[in-house]
């Protein structure tokens, strides 16, 4: 299963510079997973000690609000698109 | 409400207005009766006010407690050089009045605050949120949602962007979006992380044209979606918003009075352990052990952009994303001292290094910007 994961420029410098990055795993959490085994620093912004996604970082799963599709728990197909947004405050 | 009539200087002045279908002299009768209030007159706050002083809203009211420093001239077109050292306030008021004289211009020289917020607020058609913290961005959410007003959002950072319209009776607000905000320190401001000049042009334009949309009711105004804009890539991508029904400020209501938002962001409480003080070093100490040849590690933790401006002398580069790693090459038996640009990042590198067991680390305080003043002016300041 693959999906593809859009970073913002502020985490894609976490990644090698790639602002989009293939993923794989049954579940957005796993997909998740693997890009944090593959990018460590990158999953410590992604999710937090026990895994769980942060209150200020959203995904979006094919552009819908993934927390209501069950969070981490979303089942996820080949060629799914998850576009990963933080918080941001400037101004 | 009878709505205003327009003179025959106004329908000149708005003629490319009133031959839009979609706009008339009906529409623009209801830009002159808006009352919208922006909140912040810095980058997004200045494309905001001009254009929606050209457009002929009524009634703009404008909160700002800053004056115009030389490294806002980037990005916030509504002040000038002139300016600099001057109230963002008064020069907001000049450009605006020469923009547009007919614009009843209300300004609010005062920080935001759950004190001053419901009635500040009270009375306008719209709030457009224009600040550049999470605190004032919980506090401007909430006190729209007390009040019934739609908040119309936009926020930048380096070369992206946000917008969207919050608070509305049908559609989520800021707090459906993120619940929580980042810890302090986390996501850097403008001012430590940098942002391309032109781009709260862009997203101030955009919340203009929403606000302009809901005043005038055409469109379909952002609500209950998030545009996302990527300056570099030039793309913008929608994804949807939904109302969270546990929201505690729309969902819920448990919010029914505003809260203490520095706190809530987890500011200016310090740890009653004391765990986040770290050692400091004023630069005038440095400078004297730098001219007695004292033996220590001189560490520069921000980014290669900004030691490319300047430094101090015989610092190394470590950007604090490499920290960890080349924590690895130092001597935990030397002197380390840490700087970046205004002591917040190095401090947060002292932390770092404490944690690894480094015991003889110190910050130094105010950073680059603090050298430059008591030590060394020729180092620029930015």
């Amino acid at each position: 299963m693959a999906i593809t994961v859009h970073l913002p420029s502020v985490l894609a410098r976490l990644a090698d510079g790639r602002r989009a990055l293939e993923a794989s795993g049954d579940t957005l959490g796993a997909a998740v997973g693997d890009l944090a085994t593959r990018y460590p620093s990158l999953g410590e912004r992604l999710r937090d000690k026990e895994g769980n996604p942060y209150p200020f970082v959203n995904y979006y799963l094919n552009d819908e609000d993934a927390r209501f599709q069950g969070g981490f728990e979303a089942s996820v197909r080949d060629g799914d698109e998850v576009t990963v947004v933080p918080a941001i405050a400037g101004g | 409400m009878v709505a205003p009539q327009l003179s025959q200087d106004e329908i000149l002045r708005y003629s490319r207005h009133l031959i839009l279908p979609d706009v008339g002299v009906a529409g623009q009768q209801k830009l002159k009766a808006a009352r919208v209030l922006l909140v912040g007159a810095g980058g997004l706050g200045s494309p905001l006010a001009l254009y929606l002083a050209a457009a002929g809203v009524g009634h703009l009211g404008l909160v700002d407690f800053d004056v115009v420093d030389l490294t806002n001239l980037q990005r916030q077109i509504l002040h000038g050089t002139a300016d600099v050292g001057r109230p963002k306030l008064d020069s907001a008021r000049k450009r605006i009045a020469d923009v547009n004289p007919n614009v009843r211009l209300e300004t609010y020289e005062t920080r935001l605050t759950a004190a001053n917020a419901l009635e500040i607020f009270r009375g306008y058609d719209l709030v457009v949120d224009g600040t550049d913290n999470f605190a004032t961005r919980y506090l401007v959410n909430d006190a729209c949602v007390l009040l019934g007003i739609p908040n119309v959002y936009g926020s930048i950072y380096r070369f992206e962007g946000q917008a969207s319209v919050f608070a509305t009776a049908e559609g989520p607000c800021y707090r459906c979006l993120y619940r929580e905000p980042p810890p302090p320190g986390l996501v850097p401001s403008c001012a430590e992380g940098g942002v391309l000049g032109v781009l709260p042009g862009l997203i101030g334009v955009i919340q203009a044209t929403e606000a302009i949309k809901l005043i005038l009711g055409i469109g379909q105004p952002l609500i209950g979606r998030l545009l996302l804009v990527d300056a570099l890539g030039m793309g913008f991508r929608t994804v949807q918003l939904r109302r969270d029904p546990e929201c505690p400020a729309c969902g819920t209501r448990e919010i029914r009075a505003l809260i203490d938002y520095e706190a809530f962001c987890g500011i200016g409480a310090p740890d009653p352990s004391g765990a986040d003080a770290v050692p400091e070093v004023t630069p005038l100490e440095i400078a004297a052990r730098l001219g007695r040849h004292e033996d220590f590690d001189l560490i520069d933790v921000r980014e290669p952009s900004e030691w490319a401006i300047g430094r101090l002398p015989g610092a190394r580069l470590v950007p604090l994303g490499t920290l960890p790693e080349a924590a690895a090459g130092f001597d935990p038996s030397r002197d380390v001292v840490v700087y970046c640009k205004g002591g917040v990042r190095s401090a947060k590198a002292v932390r770092q290094l404490q944690e690894k067991g480094f015991r003889r680390v110190a910050n130094l305080t105010g950073g680059i910007l603090r050298w430059s003043d008591e030590v060394d002016p020729t180092v620029p300041k930015y």
